[in-house]
This record gives structure tokens, sequence and C-alpha cells, in this order.
């Protein structure tokens, strides 16, 4: 069986008309993700990753070029195709979280299958949402607020929240971002759990030592790709979480 | 999305903001109340309005006499001799009449069980309770041959049994007027005063013939009283009754035909007025409190642009968030509408223990206030809702 790519972008560019400069954010990139890859795109600010993150999103629309999201081209898709395509095939895991506040875990993964164009009846979303939380570890929590869980933890409902109507991909932007290195390594943790299960992930980030769980890294300057390579010493999130608990220890019995 | 769980997310997020969801709801609480107190209250004026009218009689047509002018003085209407029981004979043949009374009254000074008293005595014809819509008492109404034998009979009001007869049964007793006997066949109930302040139960009821040989030695009537078949019918039987009535005085109008129907009318126009009034008042308050709403799903909107952002990332459509803001203004203002139907209820029994006033409240009103709320939401919720629906899902997310 062939595999279709997960993402294919073809001189995909998006031009921004801010008075009478034009602002080229991304120039031509043309891109190719399968199914099962992990990627982190990095890039300094202005490089235009966040640009190319929302269109990869189907949050924004590029001006020029194409893309096909799992097969289907949705560089000319309407407001309302864009909505059911997050819905259905993107998961968005941000770096402030996210999650809506005096709201339980449970109900913000329930959140996205409220807007599925198929019904899904309330036990299903409850148990749905319930394995989704267990994938991040998180099922114990079930009925927390956000206020009243970690930074590390509102991240792995947010994860839940993104795998909730079994998306093809699943988009982070700067998930580490807001949290120590420790809880870094643990949601890196996760995603690579994830992505050994079979989920294409794209990842946004500017910190290389995170970078370095990924599969496949991408250096943007200037809205175009400069570098596309393969991770060469990949980390593993459990080896390195067992050697940070090592150091602690040491460095308690110190 | 589904409407169900749309309402729930709606009132969630109400209930997160008590105060000012209380505080918004509370123009439409005035209004919605204000508008069913007033109506509540002038529609029980006009019902009690309406009731007095209709124990004058049921669809009762009252030919009066014309005024007599004798030299620069005017009597009032009834007081010219123009009215005739031939006339009220040929009333009978007018099609949709039920039934007729010739009437003629007239004060005396009653006699009976050692006592007297000053009292109306009318003269009338047996249709007399039926056309009032009065029942007896007791005993029963005099009939067709005590009119034609000029019988000495009465009925009596509650009033004059009081004040004749306190300790007994006046049924079958004697009772004189201008030194003439008549037997007592019959008591009216108690029916109280009238529009006018009247105590219509201050009367005695003998046939129009015995009135006229015995008591006021009169050959013309003060009145002629005629039922019609129906409400409905009642304007066509005046007009019928008119054309007879000129027809038989010669072209001359001098006489005067009223319905109750027209007396009913004036007597609640100033009540409608007033509740018209009232509920033009309100609806202002109505519209202020909508403007309240859109105020504050406005500020709403701005407060929750990162939810709204978040909610569109995971995809829903703006039609999703359109319906969410959108069944939010419904709901405070459709709640503000019952509290405010409730209020408006509970002031108006209020006023009605209190001042003994009368009041009702009409389901017709209740529906309206109810129905007149949920617009209020829809027109005032639907401008923030579409903005919040139209907002750009990356701008809303990095909105703090």
């Amino acid at each position: 069986m062939q595999t279709h790519p997960v993402i294919k972008l073809v001189e995909l560019s998006k031009t921004y008309h801010t008075g009478e400069v034009d602002v080229h954010a991304v120039r031509s990139v043309s891109l190719e993700i399968l199914p099962g890859e992990f990627v982190a795109i990095m890039g300094s600010s202005g490089s235009g990753k966040s640009t190319l993150m929302n269109t990869i999103g189907c949050l924004d629309r590029p001006t020029g070029g194409s893309y096909h999201l799992d097969g289907i081209d949705v560089s000319t898709l309407g407001r309302d195709a864009l909505a059911d395509i997050r819905n259905e095939k993107i998961g968005f895991v941000f770096q402030g979280f996210n999650l809506l506040s005096r709201t339980t875990a449970l109900e913000n993964v329930e959140m996205p299958m409220l807007y599925n164009r198929h019904r899904i009846p309330a036990h299903e979303q409850r148990e749905r949402a319930l394995k989704s939380l267990e994938i991040c570890g998180l099922a114990s929590r079930a009925d927390h607020h956000p206020s009243q869980l970690s930074g590390g933890q509102q991240q792995r409902v947010a994860i839940a929240r993104a795998l909730v109507n079994r998306p093809a991909l699943l988009l982070a932007d700067e998930p580490t971002g807001n949290l120590d290195t420790q809880t870094s390594i643990e949601i890196m943790g996760v995603f690579q759990k994830l992505n050994e299960a079979g989920i294409s992930i794209v990842m946004v980030t500017h910190e290389l030592d995170i970078a370095r769980y990924t599969k496949r890294t991408i250096i943007l300057r200037d809205g175009q790709i400069v570098t596309d390579e393969a991770v060469a010493n990949r980390m593993n999130a459990e080896t390195e979480l067992q050697q940070l608990r090592v150091a602690q220890q040491a460095v308690k019995l110190a | 999305m589904r409407i169900l769980a749309t309402i729930r997310l709606a009132l969630r997020a109400l209930r997160r903001n008590k105060m000012r969801s209380v505080l918004t709801m509370l123009g439409i609480i005035i209004g919605v109340g204000s508008v069913i107190a007033a109506v509540s209250i002038t529609t029980g004026a006009t019902k009690q309005v309406e009731d007095k009218v209709s124990a004058l009689g049921q669809n009762v047509i009252t030919v009066f006499s014309g005024n007599f002018t004798s030299g620069a003085m005017r009597g009032g209407w009834g007081s010219a001799p123009t009215l005739t029981v031939a006339d009220a004979l040929a009333l009978t043949q007018v099609p949709g009449v039920e039934a007729v009374s010739p009437e003629v009254r007239d004060r005396n000074q009653i006699l009976a069980n050692g006592l007297n008293w000053n009292t109306q005595v009318m003269g009338e014809s047996p249709d007399y309770p039926q056309i009032r819509n009065w029942n007896m008492a007791s005993g029963s109404m005099f009939g067709d041959a005590d009119v034609r034998s000029v019988a000495k009979v009465a009925v009596i009001g509650k009033t004059v049994v009081d004040q004749l007869f306190p300790d007994s049964d006046p049924i079958g007793q004697t009772l004189r007027i201008r030194d003439i006997p008549f037997k007592i066949v019959g008591v009216l109930e108690a029916k109280g005063f009238n529009l006018f302040g009247q105590d219509q139960d201050d009367t005695v009821v003998i046939p129009y013939t015995s009135h006229m040989k015995r008591v006021s030695r009169r050959t013309f009537v003060n009145s002629i009283l005629a039922q019609a078949s129906n409400g409905a019918a009642i304007t066509k039987v005046q007009q019928d009754i008119t054309d007879l009535m000129l027809l038989r005085h010669r072209g001359e109008l001098d006489f005067t035909v009223r319905t109750q129907l027209e007396l009913a009318q004036a007597m609640t126009a100033t009540s409608k007025v007033m509740s018209i009034l009232l509920a033009a008042i309100a609806s202002v308050s109505l519209i202020v409190g909508g403007i309240g709403i859109m105020n504050i799903m406005l500020v709403s909107v701005t407060e929750r642009t990162r939810e709204i952002g978040i909610r569109m990332a995971v995809g829903a459509r703006g039609g999703d968030i359109l319906v969410q803001f959108l069944v939010e203004a419904v709901t405070l203002s459709l709640i503000g509408g019952l509290i405010g139907i409730g209020l408006g209820i509970g002031a108006s029994q209020i006023v009605s223990s209190l001042m003994k006033w009368p009041t009702l409240t009409p389901v017709s009103w209740v529906i309206i206030a109810s129905l007149s709320s949920g617009v209020v939401g829809i027109v005032s919720g639907f401008y923030p809702a579409w903005k919040a629906s139209k907002l750009d899902p990356i701008e809303a997310l990095r909105y703090e």
C-alpha cells in the first residue's frame, strides 16, 4: 500500500500586505512529511516558522502554492471547511496550554468533540476523553480544574485534547516553552510515546536540545528552508529522565 | 453543535459571573415585571367594570323616551311621555329580540309588617329577571296572567326584605304601596351596587299594568328593555328597533336606543388607554434592558477572545460561536423575562391584597412577555455574537 504524505507543500508562499511593503513570510516552501514522522521546525523569530505553522494548522491560507493535508487540497477551502479540517485532522498543542479555565480537565478534553460534524453520544465523548487523558497519564486528575494542575499536567491535558478526535497530525507550537527542563523532557516523552504508536507530529521549537528528541529537523530562515535533515543522535526521554533522577539523587546525598 | 450542549455551555458561562448576569437581567426583569403588573391591574379593573355591566343584563337594548322640554326647562332622558306599551309589544315582533319589558318607575313610601320604607317601585313584564340576568332567591316571578289581570303581586329586592321583614319570611305577606295591598310572591337574589353606585336590591317589582293603572296612573312608560338573542346580533337588532320605533313615531326621533355594549365600551375605554400607555412605557424599559444585554455581551466577547480562539482552533465554525453567544444572550433575557413575569404577578397580588383592587394576569400577556424577552435577547445578542464569530482564530489565540 502506498502511503500518502500527511503534509505535502508545493512551492507554498505567504505574503502579508501591510501598508506599502509586502512581507514575504514564507517563500515557496516545498515539503513532504510522511505518516509516522516526528519533525521539529526551528528558526529564529521572523524566520516564518509561525506563519508556516499556522498554514499547516489550517488557521491561515497560503497566498501561493498548494497544500495537501492527508490527501486533501486545503489551500482553497473556506472558513467553515477549514474549521472542519482542524476538527477532524489536526490536534493542536500550544505553548500557553490554552485550556479553558474553570472547566475540568475532562470537559476540556471533551470540547473538540462538541464541534465534530458527526454527532458523538455523550457517553462516548466521556469514554474517549477519559481514554485520551489515560494515554497522557492524567486519568486520575480528570475532575481537576486547570488552576489546580501544574504546568506539565496542563500540557498533558492539552495533548489529550489534541488527540481526542483521532487526528492525522499533531501540531505543537513551542510545547515546552513554558516548562522547566524536567517537565519538558516528560512532555517530550509523551510525544515520543505517541509517535511510536504511529501518530505524526510536527513541532515548532527554538530549543536545540528539545529538537533532539524528534526524528527530523527543518530549519527556516527568511521564509525558506535552509536545513532539512534527520536527527543524528536522537535522545530518548525515558533514559534522559532516568539520568536526571540519578543526578538529583546524587545532589541530595552530597 | 448540538443545541442542548450549547445551552449548558451558556448557563455555565452565566453562572460564572452571577452578579453580572443578575445585573444584566435587571433591565429585562423590571421591564417585563412592570408590563405584567400594569396589565394585571388594568385587566382586573376592566374585568370588574365588564362584570358590573353584564350584571345589568345580557345583550340588553334599552329604549329611553326623549327629554321633555317645557319652556326653558329641559327634563332628562325618559321624562317625555312618548313611549307606550304598544311600542313595547311591537318590539316583541322584531327578529332577534328574545324578551321585552316595558319599564315604569317611581319612588314610593311602602308599608309592611308595621314598618315603612321609601323605595323604587318598578313596573315590569315577567321577562324582567331574564333580561337583567337576575335570579330569584325564593318564591317566583309573577307571570303573564298577572300582567293581564292587573294583579296586586310584587317581587322584592334584598334591601327591602332587610328593611321591612328583618326576621320573618316575606313570601305570602302583604305590602302596601299607596295604600294598595300587594302580595309578595318572590324575593330577588342580592345583586349589590351597580356601576353608578345605586343599590339595585332596594326595589319592588310589580306588573307594569298594575303600576300604570293602580300606582302611578300613567299612560306612558319610562323606557323599554329588550334582550337580543345573542351578542353578535345586537347591533343589527338595535338598528331594527330604531327603524321600527321611527316608523311608529312618524319619523320623529323622540327616543334613544342604547346597548349594554356601548356602555361597556365607554366604561372600559379609559382603562384600555391606560394599559396601552403602561405597555408603551414598559416596552421602553425592555429596549433599555436589551441595550444592557448587548453591552455586557460585547464585554463578554472581548473578555473571552482567547476562549473563542481556542474553540475555533479545535474546529468550531463561526456559526458555532455565533450560536453559543446568541444562546447566552437569549438565555439571559429569557430567564430575566421569567423572573419578571413572576415578580409582576407577585406585585399585582400585593396590590390586590393591600388595596383591595381586583387584578387578573391574562395568559396572552404572559406569552407576549416571554416571547418579547426572547426577541430582545436575539436582537441584542446578535451583534456581539456575530462579532465573535468573525474573529480571526490566529489573532484571537494571540489575544492577552
